[in-house]
C-alpha cells in the first residue's frame, strides 16, 4: 500500500488515486479548481528531494518552483510512498482590494493593491485564495507601471468565488493571491511580427494585457484582437478597445458574436476560430497568437492555427479550465 | 560521428520535425480522429521529447512506454495501417529536413522495431 506522509499523518493513497484525491479523501485541505494540470491552485511540495517527480506533475511549473520540489497535487499518481507539504504561507502574498466596479456583460473590474515583491508580466494569471481555502485562478490585465492588478470577474451562475466577488468583496477588503503563473504574456523583440489576440467573455483580461504590454514597448506590427461572445450583450470594455484603436493605427479590434440579434454594427456574426483563421497573415514564421477563454474554443483556435502553419511555439494559450465537480 | 539529432541541426530542428510530422497526422483522415481529444500542446512537447531520443539529442524521455501510451487506442481500431502511416510519415518529414538517406532508413527502423509494442503484441 502506498502511502502519503504529511507532518506526523500517514495517508493511504489507492492506485491510480491523485495525491490532491487522496489527501481530500483523508479531509485534508488542499486549494484546488480544475483538477487537471492547468490552474496551478493544488501546488504542493515534495519533502524528500531525492526522489524524481515525474514530468506531468511539473508540466507549466517556472524553474524556480521546480527545483525548490513544487508540484501539482492534481496531476501525480504516486507508486511509491512520498513525504509532501503544503506551500504554506511562503508562496502567498497579502493585498486589500483597491476598487470593484460593475463592466456590464456580468463583469466587475476588481482591482487589488500590488503586495510587495510580487513581479508578473500582463496576461499572467494568479490564483485568488479566500481564508476558507476556495481557490480560483485569474488573469491580470494590468501592468506593473499601472500600479494595480486588475483582473475581470465573470458571475458564473451558482458560482463560488465569482458570486463572492460580485456580490461580498468591497475596496478595503483584504485578499490572498498567489502567483504569477503562465506564459500568456508579450514577449520583446521581432517588432514587426503580426499579433493575433483572441478570447471569449474575460479571456480578454490576458489579452488586454498582452496588448497593453506591446504597446508600451512600442510595437509596431500589426495587432489584431477579436473579441467573442455569444451575443453583443455579453461583450464589454468597447470604448476603452475603441480608444486603444484610435489612437493607435496598428491595433484592430473585432467583436465576435454567434447570434445575429442585438448584435452591434461592428459586430461579426460567426465562430470565433472562423473569423480568427479568417484574418491569417502571410507569413506565419512572423505571426504570434495568445488565446484565451472558454476551453474547447481555445483547443479549436489553437489546433487550426497550427494546421494553417504557425508553429506551436508562438502560441500561447490559457484556457479558463473551470472547477473539476469534487 | 555526430548523432542525426545533430546532424539536423539540434533542438530548432527537431522542433520542427515534430511540428510538420504532427500537422501532417492531423491532416490525414485515416489517422486524426485519433487524435481529437488530446491536448496538442502536451502531445508535442512528448513527441519532441521521444524524437529527441531516438535521434540521438540530450532530452531525457520521460513518458510512457510504448505499450501503455497506445494501449486504450487499440480499442479504438488502432491497428498495422496506422503505424505504417506513422513511420511513412516520419520519414517524408525527416527527408523534407534534409536527413541524410541512411539516417532516415534508421529511424524508420527504429519506429518499425516499436510496432509490436504500439499495438500491444508483446
Ligand atoms: C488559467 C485560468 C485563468 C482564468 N482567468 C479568468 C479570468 O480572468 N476571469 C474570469 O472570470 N475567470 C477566469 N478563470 C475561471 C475562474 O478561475 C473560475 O473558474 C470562475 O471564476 C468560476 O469560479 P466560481 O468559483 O465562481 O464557480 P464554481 O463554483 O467553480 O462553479 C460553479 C459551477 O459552474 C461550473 N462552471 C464554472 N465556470 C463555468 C463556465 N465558464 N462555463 C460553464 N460552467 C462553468 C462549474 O463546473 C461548477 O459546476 C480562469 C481559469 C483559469 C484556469
Ligand atoms: C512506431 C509508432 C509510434 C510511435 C513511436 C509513437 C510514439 C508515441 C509517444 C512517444 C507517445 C507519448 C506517450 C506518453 O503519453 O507519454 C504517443 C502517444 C500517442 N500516440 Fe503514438 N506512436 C506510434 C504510433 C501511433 C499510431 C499509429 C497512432 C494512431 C494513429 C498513435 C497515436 C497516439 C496517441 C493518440 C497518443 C496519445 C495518447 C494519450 O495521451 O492518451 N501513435 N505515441
Ligand atoms: S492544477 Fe491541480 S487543481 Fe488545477
Amino acid at each position: 500500500m502506498t502511502v502519503l506522509r504529511l507532518k506526523s499523518e500517514t495517508i493511504p493513497v489507492t492506485a491510480g488515486q491523485s495525491v490532491l484525491d487522496a489527501l481530500l479523501a483523508h479531509g485534508v485541505a488542499v486549494p484546488n479548481s480544475c483538477r487537471s494540470g492547468v490552474c496551478q491552485s493544488c501546488l504542493m511540495r515534495l519533502e524528500d528531494p531525492s526522489v524524481e517527480i515525474p514530468a506531468a506533475a511539473q508540466a507549466g511549473l517556472k524553474v524556480s518552483l521546480r527545483v525548490q520540489g513544487y508540484f501539482l497535487a492534481c496531476s501525480w499518481q504516486p507508486t511509491a510512498d512520498l513525504a509532501v507539504a503544503l506551500p504554506g504561507e511562503g508562496l502567498d502574498f497579502h493585498t486589500t482590494v483597491l476598487a470593484n466596479e460593475d463592466l456590464g456583460a456580468a463583469v466587475r473590474r476588481v482591482r487589488l493593491a500590488v503586495p510587495e515583491g510580487f513581479v508578473w508580466r500582463a496576461g499572467q494569471f494568479l490564483t485568488l485564495l479566500r481564508n476558507d481555502g476556495l481557490a480560483r485562478s485569474y488573469s491580470i490585465a494590468s501592468r506593473p507601471e499601472d500600479g494595480w492588478l486588475e483582473l475581470h470577474v465573470r458571475r458564473i451562475p451558482g458560482g463560488a468565488m465569482s458570486g463572492w466577488l460580485h456580490d461580498v468583496v468591497q475596496p478595503g477588503d483584504a485578499m490572498t493571491v498567489r502567483g504569477p503563473f503562465g506564459e500568456c504574456f508579450y514577449t520583446t523583440g521581432r517588432g514587426e511580427d503580426t499579433l493575433l489576440l483572441a478570447g471569449t467573455g474575460t479571456g480578454l483580461a490576458p489579452l488586454l494585457g498582452v496588448l497593453r504590454e506591446a504597446l508600451a514597448q512600442g510595437h509596431a506590427g500589426p495587432i489584431r484582437l477579436f473579441h467573442g461572445a455569444v451575443s453583443a450583450a455579453g461583450l464589454y470594455l468597447r470604448d476603452e478597445l475603441a480608444s486603444l484603436c484610435a489612437r493607435h493605427a496598428n491595433v484592430r479590434v473585432q467583436p465576435v458574436v454567434l447570434h445575429a440579434e442585438g448584435a452591434c454594427d461592428e459586430c461579426v456574426v460567426g465562430a470565433l476560430d472562423e473569423v480568427l483563421l479568417s484574418a491569417a497573415p502571410s507569413d506565419w514564421r512572423t505571426a504570434r497568437a495568445w488565446l484565451c477563454g472558454d476551453p474547447m474554443l481555445v483547443a479549436r483556435m489553437r489546433k487550426r492555427l497550427f494546421m494553417a502553419g504557425l508553429s506551436n511555439r508562438s502560441i500561447f494559450a490559457d484556457p479558463f479550465v473551470p472547477s473539476a465537480p469534487a | 560521428m555526430p548523432t542525426l539529432y545533430e546532424q539536423l541541426g539540434g533542438e530548432p530542428a527537431v522542433q520542427e520535425l515534430t511540428e510538420r510530422f504532427y500537422r501532417k497526422m492531423l491532416a490525414d483522415d485515416r489517422v486524426s480522429d485519433f487524435f481529437d481529444d488530446i491536448d496538442m500542446d502536451r502531445q508535442l512537447a512528448k513527441q519532441k521529447a521521444f524524437l529527441t531520443m531516438v535521434t540521438g539529442g540530450p532530452n531525457h524521455y520521460t513518458g510512457k512506454d510504448m505499450r501503455t501510451a497506445h494501449a486504450h487506442l487499440l480499442q479504438r481500431g488502432l491497428n498495422d495501417s496506422h503505424v505504417d502511416v506513422v513511420v511513412h510519415y516520419l520519414g517524408e518529414t525527416l527527408e523534407e529536413l534534409g536527413a541524410p538517406a541512411e539516417a532516415v532508413a534508421t529511424v524508420r527502423a527504429a519506429a518499425n522495431s516499436l510496432r509490436d509494442d504500439v499495438l500491444g503484441r508483446r
